[in-house]
């Protein structure tokens, strides 16, 4: 079997629209299944993945094999209360900036199911459920054929590949909003309530979607599984250039002469992607900085360019990997006005469920915007570092709003002659 | 137990408990908004941000909100720390950026937990400088107020309107900060316990609009502990009154009854007090007002001359005052003045629960069972109160479940989440769809015989010696199997049952699968629909009709007759000869009704606001009521005009009274412990019914005397119409009015209980007069199945919730949200006589006379051959339930609303 480097998009190339399953199955596709379901237990399918080293691609990178091994496995129902389970797979690609999944749902579908039966079949899920968001047309399309064609080849219903196993997917579109992408919010709003999100614990391993055990996870993530379980867990590690494993989408927005989407190993160091695979900055701008992840990371500089993309290093960078998609902003773009513009998204995206979400992000916008208008005082600068302390990881109900204040807090640290230079002639700052 | 350290101190606390509510119980001043003690924690608004501290040498700890964070043994908090101190202040400018400063014109000021909160927390500055976000507000009917713009979105209305009272049209729309609070539409909140949200709310966006007519703040309300007169469960009231008026209900917190919440009858029913239709003054021959004095010599001259005198109680007034009827006429001569049949039930009901065995739960305890039978009753129209802890009792299965899944009882979402897996069951058999159908696992709709067989058949697959109908159909027994095995495997089931059914057949099958309960927590509860039905059916005496024959045969001249309109008891032909046989009608009353129209000497009661006495639930617990201020003379309780006209009253004031009528009937020995009496001293003073602010106690009645006149005197309870005398040790279910320092609204009721939702220290208002003992044999007196009859329909009368109860028809909100006059009909019976909605359809009685015409209204799960009527009857008109009618349709639909022709 040939090994690759790019499992993940080995199938998107310029010759082929988009993998039909038989396209799939030519590169290797549904082979990991096939070991799976004749090979291996379920709870061995857990360890291979725990083995693996993958971490979540949706932006927090908790260890997926992890996430599975919470999941209550017992199948007496006497001794247990639950008699289903659930995978949600989450694929409502809110985050500004982000467009990997997209690419992955859109051109090769099959990867994504593959990776959703496995999952199934790991926690022993009878029904899975693809979140997608709602804008996502040609990916729902293309996920409605390929599950047609999955059933219609037995790797989907009942009795899956002459198993005992059963597995329903259902694709789900989202009526919308970014705090959906939020997993228990997510869960909230596949129940038809409001999307809020939940209080954790319970977590939704214990009680997710019904109540009932339920494992979410990103749709890059579940494309991994597949391969992991074809490949061997040692090949998917040695894919990776530092403390992670696998390979990672990543991808760079802004000014740059080539912005786009790339499998490159996990760790490979930031400035390979930005100047290398995005080909540098357009002729007459500089790198000012640039968001990680998306738009809820903290800035980086030029300084950090040297940096290895995994989540370790970057954490350590004072930032997030994220999603792996760059913002880049460049010397002639305002960071005061990038920043409000990420801050009316969030704000606007506030479930407005708790208090400092709800009032501290348009708080927030408005104090920005009057910073921009000229109406900007000095202590607004206090203000602002005060809401970013009140939005502060944990004191909020859920990660929206820390995430929301992430750029704001590095934008204040590394750039706050650009907020103060707003005042310059503004009479109460020459009163000073 | 944990031993928990709270910015140095140590506490001892229920391990698992959610760390706000054992800081309330302790007296902490933690500041929260969308925790709630009977609706849990949901983490929503952030305010009771604490600092919890790692192990023992953790100097800086982290933020945790209370509200989440369970007490485990050997933890370390801060409430005090700065660094939470300054969260917490931030947090509540954050909730203040696009609140209104309009306390001086909000309704909540002076009772406001966002003001205390606001207080307690610091905040004192606004640095906002933008525009506060502004929503249009709704008309959500006669009950309530919408003020959209003060919310904080704390989300406790939604809370408790949808997820803990069940309602559907009280929503929250749109997001980020423009969430909105309000009904799809502008219209009267639907569910019948839409006032607490008056209390529920924070702040003041959902108010009392009863009250806006007639404000005043709560340090200007003069207050005493009161029970709800409006249906028989016997919830505690706090009301308040101010120049003379009775203003508004709110809740008055007691742990075994109402807990935190009233029904919307019970709190908005009081404006009768107020109403035009009061009687005032003494009136002679409906005509002459006369003198106190007058009317005193007038009623005691006419008890010695006349020959034979009667005396007619009534349910809904005191037992006190039915006491004194009863020794002013003498034993013989003394009927409680119940409807015939109801005395049956009702004296059925109590040698039930008195002799049955089967014990009888207070509401906090229907709030455990786990499983649940309702035989025949509209609990949310006979008993309001009582559907809300059934509503809450559906949910133990998924406690329990959430129990083994180590999910804390209180997350209160998460616990919800899993209703969607398990609830316990609840079994409703009912004439028609009730409004506990969406908690329902099984209905039936039946005639009320129906109902009654299915019991009987119920118990019988309970315990084979039960006796069981000659025959039942399949359905029938399928049912019956089903819910007799739910009802097996339960720890605690329950029973309910009541009277509104009017059949002695439902009550018996209810006491029959009591009975046939194997659990030795089983419980039987009855809805019974006044005030004092059961203090009644407790003292006994002759039926009505026996009354009626006293005054008919000659063999009595004069009837007094108390607090009671014949006309609700009786068929008016009755009514009338008796009255007109009379030689002497005195009736005491306080509203004018048809029977006293009839009196020779009508007599001005005191309603509840104004009077004192004790009251028995369906719990058969006594309570007291206190008058809330003085009656305006001539205005007296009947008991007062009952001892005036005793030649020697063995009693001179209220506590002799309630004693002489403990020693006559040993059921009610402990009523004189229900309350402490008149010489009850704290420090050396009355409580006092006015709070330490009450206001303009020397201007108020300067436009009619510039002198202060002296408070009236209170010679009858431990209270007096005063500002003056110490509250701080009182007990607190004497307490008038529920504050505590920093702490003005309502929520200041966490600094009286022992526990979050726990008793009030010192002890819940009350005591039960019996516990259940003994055993009754099978009742075997099954009726025949019901079978509908051609061209014959049998009627079934359907209580309503506003609309059922005398009194507070005559306060105007209510009588608004009363329901239609209507002739409810199955589909097929509605096709068969060529009727839809709408026609108008003439009803004649056996003798084929037409009685009233109504328009029709579909109800497609009344079974065949009943016709179910609603709405207030007139008063003139006597329709039982089980007569049978016949039924013409006379009009097509018209598009005037539709009118009752007699």
């Amino acid at each position: 079997m040939e090994k690759m480097d790019k499992p993940l998009t080995k199938n998107i190339r310029p010759d082929l629209a988009f993998a039909t399953v038989a396209d799939y199955e030519s590169t290797g596709g549904y082979q990991g299944l096939r070991k799976a379901i004749r090979e291996l237990q379920p709870k061995e399918v857990q360890q291979w993945v725990k083995d693996s080293g993958l971490r979540g691609r949706g932006g927090a990178g908790f260890s997926t094999g992890l996430k599975w091994s919470l999941v209550p496995m017992s199948d007496s129902a006497n001794d247990s209360p639950h008699p289903n389970r659930y995978v949600i797979v989450n694929a409502d690609e809110m985050e500004p900036g982000t467009f990997k999944d997209r690419l992955l749902m859109e051109k090769d579908p099959h990867q994504l199911i593959e990776g959703i039966i496995l999952t199934a079949y790991a926690i022993q899920a009878g029904a899975a459920y693809i979140f997608l968001r709602g804008e996502y047309h040609l990916a729902a399309q293309r996920l409605d054929n390929a599950l047609l064609e999955a059933q219609s080849k037995g790797y989907l219903g009942e009795h899956i590949l002459n198993s005992e196993f059963n597995l329903k997917i259902y694709l789900h579109t989202s009526a919308g909003r970014y705090i959906c992408g939020e997993e228990t919010a997510l869960i909230n709003a596949l129940e038809g309530k409001r999307a809020n999100p939940r209080a954790k614990p319970p977590h939704p391993v214990v009680s997710g979607l019904w109540g009932k055990p339920t494992v979410v996870n990103n749709v890059e993530t579940l494309c991994n599984v597949p391969h992991i379980l074809n490949y061997g867990v040692q090949w998917f590690k040695e894919l990776a250039l530092g403390a992670d494993t696998g390979t990672k989408l990543f991808g760079a927005s802004g000014r740059v002469k080539r912005p786009g989407l790339w499998e490159l190993p996990m760790g490979i160091p930031i400035r390979e992607i930005i100047e290398e695979h995005a080909g540098g900055m357009q002729d007459g701008y500089k790198l000012r900085g640039f968001l990680p992840g998306g738009a809820s990371t903290d800035f980086l500089l030029p300084e950090h360019l040297d940096v290895a993309a995994d989540f370790e290093a970057v954490a350590q960078a004072g930032s997030r990997l994220g999603t792996g998609t760059m913002v880049i902003l460049d010397d002639q773009t305002c960071p005061v006005q990038m920043v409000l513009n990420l801050e009316e998204f969030f704000a606007q995206e506030s479930c407005g469920w708790c208090t400092p979400c709800r009032d501290g992000l348009p708080w927030t916008v408005t104090l920005l915007r009057d910073i921009i208008n000229g109406r900007g005082r000095i202590e607004d600068l206090d203000i602002l570092a005060g809401l970013v302390r009140m939005m502060g990881p944990g004191n909020t109900f859920c990660a929206l709003a820390p995430g929301a204040m992430e750029p704001l807090q590095s934008a204040l640290k590394y750039f706050r002659e650009d907020f103060e230079r707003y005042m310059v002639g503004n009479k109460l700052l020459e009163a000073d | 137990m944990a031993i928990i350290e709270i910015d140095g101190n140590h506490y001892e606390a229920p391990e698992g408990q959610s760390l706000l509510s054992v800081c309330l119980s302790f007296g902490l001043n933690l500041p929260y908004f969308c925790w709630h003690p009977a609706m849990g924690s949901v983490g929503a608004c952030r305010q009771c941000a604490i600092i919890q501290y790692h192990n023992a040498e953790d100097k800086k700890g982290r933020l945790v909100m209370a509200c989440m964070t369970p007490v485990a043994d050997a933890m370390r908090i801060s409430i005090d720390d700065n660094q939470a101190r300054r969260f917490r202040r931030e947090n509540i400018e954050l909730l203040m950026i696009n609140h209104p400063h309009d306390c001086p014109v909000c309704e909540e000021g002076g009772e406001c937990h966002l003001q205390d909160m606001t207080v307690m927390s610091g905040h004192t500055v606004r640095r906002y400088r933008g525009q506060k976000r502004t929503h249009a507000n709704q008309y959500l009917g006669p009950f309530i107020n919408h003020e959209m713009n003060r919310c904080i979105a704390c989300y406790r209305c939604v809370r408790f309107y949808d997820d803990y009272a069940g309602g559907k049209d009280l929503q929250v729309f749109g997001m980020h900060n423009n969430v909105y609070f309000g009904r799809f539409d502008e219209g009267a909140l639907e569910n019948e316990f839409s006032g607490n949200l008056v209390e529920v709310c924070p702040t003041g966006v959902f108010t009392d609009r009863t009250f806006s007519a007639r404000y005043a703040r709560k340090w200007d309300l003069q207050t005493a502990p009161s029970i709800c007169i409006h249906c028989g469960l016997g919830c505690n009231t706090a009301p308040g009154e101010r120049y003379g008026q009775l203003r508004r209900i709110v809740n008055r917190y007691n742990g075994d009854v109402n807990g935190y919440f009233l029904c919307d009858r019970g709190r908005f029913g009081y404006d009768f007090v107020n109403s035009s239709e009061r009687i005032r003054k003494p009136l002679l021959d409906n005509r002459t007002e006369i003198t106190q004095q007058a009317a005193e010599q007038h009623f005691r001259t006419l008890f010695q001359t006349a020959k034979g005198v009667i005396g007619i109680g009534s349910p809904r007034a005191s037992l006190e005052a039915n006491f004194a009827l009863r020794a002013l006429v003498g034993e013989e001569n003394f009927f409680p003045g119940f409807n015939d049949t109801e005395q049956t039930l009702l004296s059925t009901i109590f040698t039930l629960l008195r002799n049955g065995g089967i014990h009888t739960p207070s509401l906090r305890e229907v709030e455990q069972a786990d499983a649940v039978l309702i035989l025949g009753e509209d609990v949310t129209h006979s008993a309001p109160r009582l559907a809300l802890s059934l509503r809450q009792s559906a949910r133990n299965a998924a406690f329990e479940l959430a129990r083994r899944m180590k999910i804390l009882p209180w997350q209160d979402a998460a616990v919800r989440e899993l209703k969607t897996q398990t609830q316990s069951p609840v079994f409703i058999a009912s004439a028609r769809a009730t409004r506990l159908d969406d908690i329902a696992t099984n209905i039936f709709h039946g005639s009320p015989e129906d109902i009654a067989r299915l019991g009987f058949v119920i118990a019988h697959c309970l315990d084979n010696q039960a006796p069981a109908p000659e025959s039942m159909s399949d359905a029938e027994k399928a049912l019956a199997t089903t819910i007799a095995a739910e009802l097996k495997q339960a720890k605690c089931p329950l029973v309910v049952s009541g009277t509104s059914c009017s059949s002695l057949a439902v009550i018996q099958a209810a006491y029959n699968i009591a009975k046939a309960l194997p659990s030795k927590d089983k419980q039987l509860t009855f809805a019974v629909p006044e005030c004092n039905s059961l203090g009644l059916a407790i003292m006994r005496g002759g039926r009505l009709q026996q009354a009626f024959e006293r005054i008919n045969e000659g063999l009595a001249d004069s009837v007094i007759i108390l607090e009671n309109d014949l006309y609700r008891r009786a068929p008016s032909q009755k009514v009338d000869l008796f009255l007109n046989s009379a030689a002497h009608v005195v009736v005491i009353d306080s509203l004018e009704n048809e029977t006293a129209k009839h009196a020779e000497l009508l007599l001005p009661a005191a309603t509840f606001a104004e009077s004192e006495g004790t009251l028995v639930n369906n719990e058969v617990r006594a309570q007291r009521y206190f008058p809330v201020y003085a009656a305006t003379e001539p205005v007296h309780g009947s008991w007062q005009w009952l001892t005036g006209a005793m030649e020697n009253p063995e009693w001179h004031h209220h506590d002799g009274l309630t004693a002489a009528c403990a020693d006559a009937f040993p059921d009610l020995a402990a009523i004189e412990q229900v309350a402490p009496g008149a010489d009850y001293r704290f420090k050396g003073s009355k409580i006092p019914r006015q709070p330490d602010r009450y206001s303009g106690r020397t201007a108020m009645f300067a436009n009619i005397n510039v002198r202060e006149p002296p408070p009236p005197q209170d010679l009858e309870t431990p209270f007096s119409f005063s500002m003056e005398g110490v509250t701080a040790q009182v007990p607190p279910a004497l307490l008038p009015v529920i504050r505590a320092p920093g702490w003005n609204s309502n929520q200041a009721i966490n600094q009286f209980e022992e526990g979050v939702e726990g008793h009030l220290r010192g002890g819940d208002a009350g005591i039960r007069l019996i516990e259940a003992s003994g055993t009754l044999p099978w009742f075997n007196d099954i009726p025949p199945a019901f079978k509908a009859e051609q061209g014959q329909w049998r009627i079934v009368l359907l209580p309503h919730i506003f609309g059922s109860e005398e009194l507070s028809l005559h306060s105007p909100p209510i009588a608004e949200r009363q329901p239609g006059h209507y002739a409810l009909l199955n589909p097929l019976d509605a096709q068969a006589l060529g009727a839809k909605n709408g026609d108008q359809m003439e009803i004649s009685d056996s003798t084929e006379a037409p009685v009233i015409t109504l328009p029709v209204q579909i109800e497609k799960t009344l079974p065949r051959g009943l016709l179910g009527l609603t709405g207030v009857l007139p008063k003139n008109l006597q329709m039982n339930n089980s007569d049978h009618v016949t039924l013409k349709k006379v009009a097509e639909e018209t598009e005037n609303h539709p009118e009752i022709y007699l």
